[in-house]
């Protein structure tokens, strides 16, 4: 039981590769990714055996890292009383327009939901409840919290547990056995150390893919990171796995939603828990126009994309309307952003807004991948083994089934770790060392190949070649700018381009361990983003207008797309190919309607 | 800009292996300058302005801004970090202080919490 405390920034300037030093954990277990699935991966883990040693890779410090860094103030599922699992299957299927998902998936993660939020409450979360002690329902599903303090109590857990935290060690690369994943290695961000972690199953859980496409608010100012989605989540899982030859299901469903305009905060928390009506700037209620499509309680593509067509169609700007809301209330939404996003509210004063008398501005984000809100990630079987044999993933790591949000994701922590155990317990061969070593020198190489080009070197920084991506993904492969949509040509021209960027890692320089640290994340962003634009290609229809537009097919094919769109990359050659898997309705019921 | 560091308030966690905002912040921005002895954010644009720097702090040394590219000058918004509870003290451009207190945690058997402020 350790959290390893990083130390403060070292300056190393290697000269060669031989003045890195290696430092080689062993472990059974190893989580790539401390955030709200990993945490969970861990205490089930050392609850059904604690003889295991389990380690955590984690990127920045486990108390505050990833997406629940600044807290949260609602848990989007909890099943209530007369409700069933698998009516909580057929909600997910209706909001992602019917499907297809993963059914199996889902089913077995509802099945473990509730029992993982009331562990949450019981480790110290406090959970709203009404004068009856019954927990208050914010919608249909989701139910109010002070999680100001979330993702302490998740990680303190996790330490109790008796895992093992290496803080600030940015995983880079698997190490491979084979076919099958014998561990993983990484960039020590303070050290400078490069380590591997040798492991008999590695479960990866490092959150989704923000910082793909440009955002609007990013003017080459100050506001570069103000997105929804936590921008240090860079879809690094996503792309040790995917160079592996992992399979990626579903990124073409990308997370895009309703946001509040120039500070990309949440708006579930108005719309939803304050029911204050989306309007347009003609004071007309914006869902009435989707009403045969459900209104306020459409499918979230539906909703998410809504306001942009209102701007589309010249009656933007769009509000949530707040100027109804009693004084009262407006302390209770400002408490619940206090708890998500604090930021915001300072955002609100320094716009000196009182939201009584001027309502809430509301735009689209920029479009991220998350595999825990929409269903883009890993296809994984059910015990959260993704086709790489000893590597699991559970969060927003994991693909096939949407509406996770934070209970799923913990959720699908434990199913991993019990998957991971299982896969252990069937008794593995002795990894190939002579392999492995060869594997982590060229791993060592390629990860420190621009601090070792230095910053004098005339090359390409990792703000560079990121804001260069970015701006690719946004205008060719259907980001904010494009209202989303993109079409064949774009996105063959995106891929034209991301082969150049590619081409060119060979050019990017670091000038400190920060900057390498950048580097390797800009590589990531571009390997996720190849694999995306894949996905947009793979799927000639529209499905969910907004998460996913053809201009060039607008409509929806379902005689040949009511399936999931897949990739694999040849890890010998880096091919790219796009394939289709079926869907399966496995809970009986209208798929359109919960 | 989004962390300012009060300059005058900060002693760049003198005596600790590792200051609290270095060690708080997720995206491994905040750093103590060798030559100054203060902390400072690498670059301020990569701030996702999640506070967990400001809230870290046991000198409450750093305000969190809005990019001036989003919000006007000046409005603050200052955690006070309790054991169970939080309070946050806001005031925004025209002056004008609201101050909110919730609880943030549910006592529970022993555990060591280590994000907590001084």
């Amino acid at each position: 039981m350790a959290n390893r405390k990083a130390s403060r920034a070292v300056d190393i300037a290697p000269r060669s590769l031989a003045e890195v030093r290696t430092e080689t954990v062993e472990c059974d277990l190893l989580i790539i990714g401390g955030g709200n699935a990993g945490c969970f991966v861990a205490t089930e883990a050392k609850r059904l055996d604690p003889s295991l040693r389990v380690v955590i890779m984690e990127k920045a410090e486990i108390m505050r890292s990833g997406a629940c860094s600044a807290g949260m103030d609602a848990l989007n599922t909890y099943i209530p009383e007369g409700k069933t699992p698998e009516d909580l299957v057929r909600w997910s299927r209706a909001q992602v327009g019917g499907g297809p998902l993963r059914e199996d998936l889902a089913l077995s993660n509802a099945e473990e939901l509730n029992e993982a939020i009331d562990d949450l409450e019981r480790w110290g979360l406090p959970i709203l409840r009404d004068e009856n002690g019954k927990i208050r329902y914010r919608g249909k599903w989701d139910i109010s919290i002070h999680g100001e303090q979330l993702k302490p109590i998740m990680a303190e857990k996790a330490i109790e547990a008796g895992a093992e935290v290496y803080n600030r060690v940015v995983g880079t690369g698997l190490l491979m056995d084979g076919g099958r994943c014998v561990g993983a290695m990484g960039l020590g961000v303070r050290d400078g150390l490069f380590y591997v972690f040798r492991a008999r199953s590695v479960v990866v859980s490092t959150g989704g893919a923000g910082t793909l496409y440009k955002s609007y608010t990013a003017d080459s100012t100050d506001s570069g990171a103000q997105i929804w989605m936590c921008p240090y989540c860079v879809g690094s899982g996503y792309a040790m796995g995917f160079r592996q030859g992992a399979e990626l299901s579903s990124l073409e469903q990308r997370w895009v939603a309703t946001r509040t305009k120039d500070f990309c905060g949440p708006v579930d928390t108005i719309s939803v828990g304050y029911k204050a009506p989306i309007i347009n700037c003609k004071d007309e209620r914006v869902m009435s126009r989707y009403a045969h499509l459900g209104g306020d309680a459409a499918p979230r593509f539906i909703r998410a994309n809504a306001p942009m067509e209102e701007w589309l169609a010249g009656r933007g700007p769009c509000y949530c309307d707040t100027r109804n809301m009693a004084p009262e209330l407006v302390q209770a939404m400002m408490t619940d952003y206090l708890n998500e996003r604090p930021s915001f509210v300072l955002f609100l004063a320094s716009r000196g807004q009182d939201v009584t008398k001027e309502p809430i501005e509301i735009y689209g984000s920029d479009p991220y991948i998350m595999g825990g809100h929409t269903m883009g990630g890993f296809w994984v079987d059910m015990q959260r083994m993704t086709t790489v044999p000893g590597l699991f993933a559970a969060g927003e790591t994991a693909g096939g089934n949407p509406n996770k949000f934070v209970g799923g994701c913990a959720a699908e922590g434990k199913l991993a770790a019990r998957g991971a155990i299982a896969y252990m317990a069937a008794g593995l061969e002795t990894p190939d060392e002579a392999a492995v070593s060869a594997q982590v020198e060229s791993e060592k190489a390629r990860v420190y190949a621009p601090l070792l080009r230095g910053k004098d070197y005339d090359g390409v920084t990792p703000t560079e070649m990121k804001e260069r991506l970015q701006r690719l993904m946004d205008e060719y492969a259907g980001g904010s700018s494009q209202f989303y949509r993109t079409n064949e040509e774009r996105l063959d021209y995106a891929l034209r381009h991301i082969k150049m960027l590619q081409s060119q890692f060979a050019y990017l320089k670091a000038a400190d361990l920060h900057d390498l640290m950048q580097a390797n994340e800009t590589m990531d962003r571009v390997d996720v983003a190849e694999a995306v634009v894949h996905h947009l290609k793979a799927r000639r229809e529209t499905r969910w207008a907004g998460w996913q537009t053809r201009s060039d097919y607008p409509g929806r094919d379902d005689a040949n797309f009511d399936c999931f769109v897949e990739t694999r990359r040849d890890p010998a050659t880096g091919e790219v190919t796009a394939f289709t898997r079926p869907y399966e309705q496995l809970v009986p019921g209208d798929r359109f309607k919960a | 800009m989004p962390p300012r560091i009060l300059t005058e308030k900060c002693n760049g966690c003198e005596g600790l292996p590792e200051s609290r905002c270095e060690e708080a912040c997720p995206g491994n921005l905040m750093v103590v300058d060798a030559a100054t002895g203060k902390a400072r954010c690498r670059c301020t644009r990569d701030c996702w302005d999640c506070m967990s720097c400001t809230k870290a702090c046991p000198r409450a040394a750093i305000e969190t801004r809005i990019p001036y590219q989003l919000g006007y000058h000046k409005a603050s918004l200052r955690p006070i970090m309790g054991k169970e509870h939080i309070t946050w003290k806001c005031v925004d451009i025209h002056g004008v202080e609201t101050t909110y207190k919730y609880r943030n945690r549910l006592a529970v058997a022993p555990a060591t919490q280590t994000d907590k402020n001084a």
